[in-house]
């Protein structure tokens, strides 16, 4: 399944976001972000602890089940009168959650975290970033590694220059896609495409922002 | 117009290049000292661009010193800080300003620099830059219009010897070939009889090779190359041959191994020639040469 993977933010950002704002209202999300822990229940609690320990009044909180989901809106009514009275509402969802949330309500809001990538999960607590929706999919090249998102630097072509003992010259943790691509290659008899000299990515498959509308 | 450097590649004789690397910031001291030293002992010389992903003064604004000061400038392009909008409008500068050699790179990542929260471009890669510049010498550019004015370059590449597996670096290397590049520069090369053994292969293709020959300046440096620079490989013998210099005298000993080096290649008519990288020290360069006894 595809998460959305998130990292809180700093105390002291989280805290330059809410200067002057005395009173807060918490969300948080039972989905991604719960399972990250990074905005579910016990994270929201931890919030609240700290912000009432500056003084802040936390007007309530709560755990939406999936945040960025259109039933949203319905959820947050229920705690309407507590929403009302906050200056804020510092969301602890992804960025979708936020914005879905913003959209519905009329009120200043604040993310608590940082959505960094839509990632599989590989293993218990391993999330790969593994396909960044470019909108000109080049897999087929790749027999399925996706060497735009795998590889630092989105390369088509082969390898940077030379990797790290099969790890990518940024990180020591990361694979090298191409070294990957290439073993994948390897052992499929499937070499020659790596020969193949890639003309230039299109880089506006799907120009920014994204749209699409079922046609009927 | 055909390059001076093109015509070196070209007539047969062993072909020497250099480096100088542009100030961090505007003294211009030092680059055009290495300059002045250099521009009449070596065929070429390579401006770094950025390199490490360290901002500096341009290597455009550095080949046009070289230029001017009489020398040959070999502009390298990285595609880590350009699209290609940008890196043909800089083809095309050069190109006006009578710089018309290039060595093009896919350059290292942002995150390694000193502008870490950049945004790495990496629109083309090496191999397409390399593309891109023969399509302008045919007067289109990459969006297919039509170009006012031809253009002319020696294009060239790069590729690591003693890469580990070398099998995906050789597919990199013919296809650099494939797009264009006419020369070839190695990384360092250290253990000469796998460099050998790497000509035997490379001489198959259209493409003239320059050896790299990095000057070790002592053996913790040589040491640290081996174990944090990718595909350069010092031997234990040179480590100790270093090791084995006086105190004080183990720039010397590089000098002397890097001559030595560099007039094996020679001798045994291994490649085309070197290109020979002094990183910081380059004012000792025309020590390199004479050890090789080249000047
Ligand atoms: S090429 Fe990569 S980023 Fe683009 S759609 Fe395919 S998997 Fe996703
Ligand atoms: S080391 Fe591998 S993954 Fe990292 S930038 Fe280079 S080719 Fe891409």
């Amino acid at each position: 399944m595809i998460r959305s993977i998130t990292r809180q933010k700093s105390e002291e950002e989280i805290d330059h976001l809410l200067d002057g704002l005395g009173r807060v209202f918490i969300i948080g999300c039972g989905t991604c972000t719960t399972l990250t822990r990074t905005g579910g229940e016990p994270e929201v609690r931890a919030m609240k602890e700290r912000l009432s320990g500056q003084g802040r009044l936390v007007t309530g909180d709560m755990v939406l089940p999936v945040a960025c989901d259109n039933l949203t809106g319905e959820a947050l009514e229920e705690y309407g009168q507590q929403i009302d009275q906050a200056d804020v509402l510092l969301i602890m969802t992804c960025a979708f959650g936020v914005q879905t949330i913003a959209r519905q309500l009329e009120k200043m809001v604040v993310p608590a975290l940082d959505t960094l990538f839509i990632g599989k999960e590989n293993g218990i607590g391993q999330f790969d970033e593994i396909c960044t929706q470019c909108g000109t999919c080049v897999l087929g090249e790749t027999v399925g590694i996706c060497q735009v998102t795998s590889c630092n630097k989105g390369l088509v072509n082969g390898h940077c220059g030379v990797t790290n003992n099969g790890k990518c010259e940024i990180d020591s943790e990361k694979d090298c896609a191409w070294t990957l691509i290439y073993n994948r290659l390897k052992d499929l008899g499937r070499l020659d495409s790596m020969r193949t000299l890639q003309k230039p990515r299109n880089h506006q498959g799907e120009p920014s922002p994204g749209k699409f509308i079922l046609s009927a | 117009m055909i390059s001076s450097f093109k015509k070196a590649l070209e007539s047969g004789k062993f072909v020497v290049t250099s480096e100088v690397a542009p100030p961090k910031g505007t003294n211009m001291e030092k680059m055009p000292h290495h300059i002045e030293l250099l521009k009449d002992k070596v065929d070429a010389m390579n401006v770094t661009d950025h390199q490490s992903s360290v901002m500096r003064f341009p290597s455009l604004g550095g080949a046009l010193l070289v230029k001017e000061m009489g020398g040959e400038p070999i502009l390298q392009m990285t595609c880590r800080d350009r699209n290609r909008l940008a890196l043909q409008a800089d083809l095309l500068f050069a190109a006006s300003r009578g710089i018309n050699n290039v060595l093009c790179l896919t350059g290292d990542s942002v995150i390694l620099g000193d502008h870490k929260e950049a945004k790495g471009v990496f629109d083309l890669d090496s191999s397409q830059l390399l593309a891109a510049i023969r399509r302008l010498e045919k007067g289109k550019d990459l969006g297919g219009n039509d170009l006012d004015g031809s253009v002319s370059f020696c294009a060239g590449a790069i590729v690591t010897p003693e890469a580990d597996p070398i099998e995906p670096q050789l597919i990199k290397f013919e296809k650099k070939i494939e797009a264009g590049a006419e020369f070839i520069q190695t990384q360092a090369v250290y253990d000469l009889d796998n460099f050998k053994q790497f000509m035997e292969y490379a001489k198959q293709f259209p493409v003239k090779i320059l050896a790299g020959i990095i000057l070790l300046t002592s053996a913790p440096m040589a040491r640290f190359m081996n174990k944090n620079v990718a595909g350069v490989n010092v031997p234990q013998e040179l480590i100790d041959e270093m090791a084995s210099a006086p105190k004080g005298r183990a720039l010397d000993k590089g000098i002397e191994i890097a001559g030595r080096m560099i007039k094996r290649i020679r001798d045994e008519e291994m490649c085309d020639g070197v290109h020979v990288m002094a990183i910081g020290r380059e004012e000792v360069v025309p020590d390199i040469l004479s050890a090789a006894a080249l000047i």
